[in-house]
């Protein structure tokens, strides 16, 4: 996994509350096996028209924001079905950190199995980022996840906590399933008492 | 000792014990030990690949069982899939399970259906376990007293390697549901209530445990219902003390225990339930009684209302977020604020999903459309949630009942629940569904989909429009 320490890029705002993970990526991407590819069909019924052709509404075809590492979404994002393939599809597009005031549970552990820093910010925080943003659009930011600090230079400045286990594997770019696997004795030792019992 | 909660049981069952030196660590998460890992084609292959990249077996091959279900055409089985990426999804899982020794329910096998409708129905499903599977709906296996929750991709990964999960702690979170549902209300309308009053979000985080007069009474399928639909509140799980009835239904089921080992584990079962005292994080009490038949209006399964009610006005919304939330949801869904729920007009009926195809399901929709005929701008369709469903509703004579009304009635799998199959809606056809999300496009692109309980969808083939069930009467 790639390791993630700081962030600096315009940032996309996607100005919507509760988006889920079938908006993030539509069911017909689910069939590939494959890790990677999904970049293009990131967001598909939003940013494509039926035609195909790019919907030039969506914020994420708009010029400014081409190539911003960072994605700006409203309350509750990722929600609804644990398809891994949103993470997949936000990371093959190029985003490295989402910010919102909150992420749902099976989305926000994808996110970290990917290399994607989820930031939780307060509610007052997230909305005023948002308007900013809007306000000011491809203004750079930085997230920096060693000082857990979220700012854009011109004033804005907010600090984020995030679980220290998933911190210090995001920063060191660790794989939890080889950590896990240096607990092997443990468990066979769990399972033998289990099972004797 | 201190009492306990129901989970906190469970959860500390499966805690694997650290060692000396990290004991007092909080920045190293649980390894929680999981007893049963339910697989499905859309969610393992990369997993698969993982265990290969790594050179990697399944670790507990024994502790995993895995069947075909979103993919599968519901079309006759002896009909090749059409679909050429369907069909390779389903064969990698078919050579991944062979690689790997991992017990398959094939396409065609008698025990195949959705996987939440088959760990049940083939006794993999326990009280007291802690259960995991690629798939959010997970929680549904709740119902029996398990811990049971979905997981990504690379947490399958990781649970083939290694039989555990390193995880913080959710919170609890009680609802408590007193009172009787009274007639023509079913699970499926108390769960889009609670969502309701918790909103999609309001149980992120936390575990909820449903208790209470009503949740006693419902059946163990009325239980699957409810717990099923826990993560469209955004908890991480949902759960229910076992009780003679989760007794009764795992007992002599093909892969529960048997003999003096059933008497002594449905024991166990029964001391799980939460102590008097325990303390949850939070709680909420939901009066049942006071519940009618429940329809979505919007775009995401809070958005409800009951039979009786109006499409709700974007500007009666508290929050700016909200009102446009609101909004977007009524310009996708066709609708305009005021309207009569009754007078919404329907394309499509679906029966089906892991919410509501069980075998009970079936035959409460089967008895509302009983000698009627679906209305003549309707198509509908029943799906059932098993093989097992498919043949139980066949030797019951309800394929006929449903056929006779004129609904189309195919083969088991989740179907159009979210359309990965040929089974879809086309852009601006409305849905009356069975199933657990009304996401803008999940049944098809441009599709409108309506959550209601299937008495309600049945009755709503027949009107053409949704009607108030507790007015149905048979002909």
């Amino acid at each position: 996994m790639k390791p993630f320490r700081s962030v600096t890029g315009p940032a996309i705002p996607l100005d919507r509350v509760d988006v889920d993970t079938d908006q993030i990526i539509p069911k017909q991407f689910l069939k590939r096996i494959e890790k990677s590819g999904y970049g293009d069909f990131l967001f598909y019924d939003w940013r494509y028209l039926s035609d195909g052709s790019p919907d030039p509404e969506f914020v994420l075809n708009r010029k400014e924001y081409q190539g911003a590492p960072i994605l700006l979404a409203g309350r509750n994002f990722g929600c609804g079905s644990s398809r891994e393939h949103a993470a997949w599809a936000l990371e093959n597009y190029g985003i490295r950190t989402v910010i919102s005031s909150s992420f749902a549970d099976i989305f926000l552990s994808n996110c970290y199995q990917n290399g994607i820093l989820p930031v939780t910010l307060s509610d007052a925080d997230a909305r005023t980022l948002m308007d900013r943003t809007l306000a000011h659009p491809g203004t750079a930011l930085t997230v920096d996840l060693e000082a857990c600090v979220v700012s854009d230079g011109q004033g804005f400045r907010a600090t984020f906590e995030v679980d220290p286990f998933r911190r210090n594997c995001l920063l060191e770019g660790l794989d939890d399933i080889d950590l896990t696997f240096r607990e092997l004795d443990r468990i066979r030792a769990f399972e033998e008492a289990r099972e004797s019992a | 000792m201190t009492p306990r909660t129901l989970f906190e049981k469970i959860w500390d069952a499966h805690l694997i014990p650290r060692n000396e030196s990290e004991k007092g660590s909080s920045d190293s998460p649980d390894l929680i030990y999981i007893d049963l890992h339910l697989v499905h084609e859309v969610t393992s292959p990369q997993a698969f690949d993982g265990l290969r990249l790594a050179g990697r077996k399944v670790r507990r091959a024994d502790r995993t069982v895995a069947t075909v279900d979103h993919n599968v055409p519901t079309w006759p089985r002896s009909l090749p899939i059409k679909d050429d990426i369907s069909r390779q999804q389903i064969e990698a899982l078919r050579n991944n399970t062979k690689e790997f020794g991992v017990p398959f329910y094939d396409v065609d096998d008698p025990n195949q259906g959705i996987v939440h409708v088959i760990g049940p129905e083939l006794g993999y499903t326990q009280p007291g376990m802690t259960i995991v599977c690629g798939d959010s709906h997970t929680s549904t296996h709740g119902a029996f007293g398990a811990l049971a929750f979905g997981i990504g991709t690379s947490q399958v990964e990781h649970v083939l390697a290694t039989q555990c999960l390193p995880m913080q702690k959710p919170k609890s979170l009680l609802v408590d549901v007193q009172g009787a549902l009274p007639a023509g209300v079913t699970a499926k309308d108390l769960i889009l209530g609670i969502i309701g009053v918790l909103g999609v979000d309001g149980a992120r985080e936390h575990v909820i445990e449903y208790a209470g007069e009503a949740i006693r009474s419902l059946s163990m399928e009325g239980r699957m219902t409810i717990c099923n639909m826990s993560i469209e509140a955004g908890a991480r799980a949902g759960m229910i003390a076992p009780d003679d009835k989760t007794i009764e239904y795992v007992r002599g089921r093909e892969h529960a225990p048997k003999g003096e080992a059933f008497d002594r584990a449905a024991a166990y079962w029964l001391s799980l339930a939460t102590d008097p005292g325990a303390k949850y994080d939070r709680a909420i009490t939901i009066d049942a009684g006071a519940l009618a038949p429940i329809v979505t209006w919007g775009t995401t399964p809070g958005m409800v209302v009951p039979v009786t009610g109006r499409v709700p006005d974007p500007d009666s919304l508290a929050s700016a977020d909200d009102r446009e939330a609101a909004r977007r949801a009524l310009t996708y869904m066709g609708l305009t604020a005021g309207t009569a729920i009754e007078e919404i007009r329907l394309d499509r009926v679906f029966i089906g999903s892991c919410t509501n195809a069980r075998i009970e399901d079936l035959r409460l929709a089967a008895a509302t459309v009983q000698g009627r005929k679906v209305h003549p701008e309707v198509r509908a369709m029943v799906v059932p949630g098993s093989t097992w469903v498919k043949s139980e509703a066949e030797q019951e004579g309800l394929d006929r009942i449903f056929q006779e009304a004129g609904f189309e009635w195919r083969e088991a799998g989740c179907s159009m629940c979210l359309g990965m199959n040929p089974d879809t809606l086309a852009p601006g056809e409305r849905c009356a569904s069975t199933s657990n999300r009304n996401f803008e496009g999940r049944q098809g692109r441009g599709g409108r989909t309506h959550l209601v309980s299937p008495s309600m969808a049945a009755a709503a083939a027949i009107a053409g429009h949704f009607v108030d069930i507790r007015s149905w009467e048979n002909p």
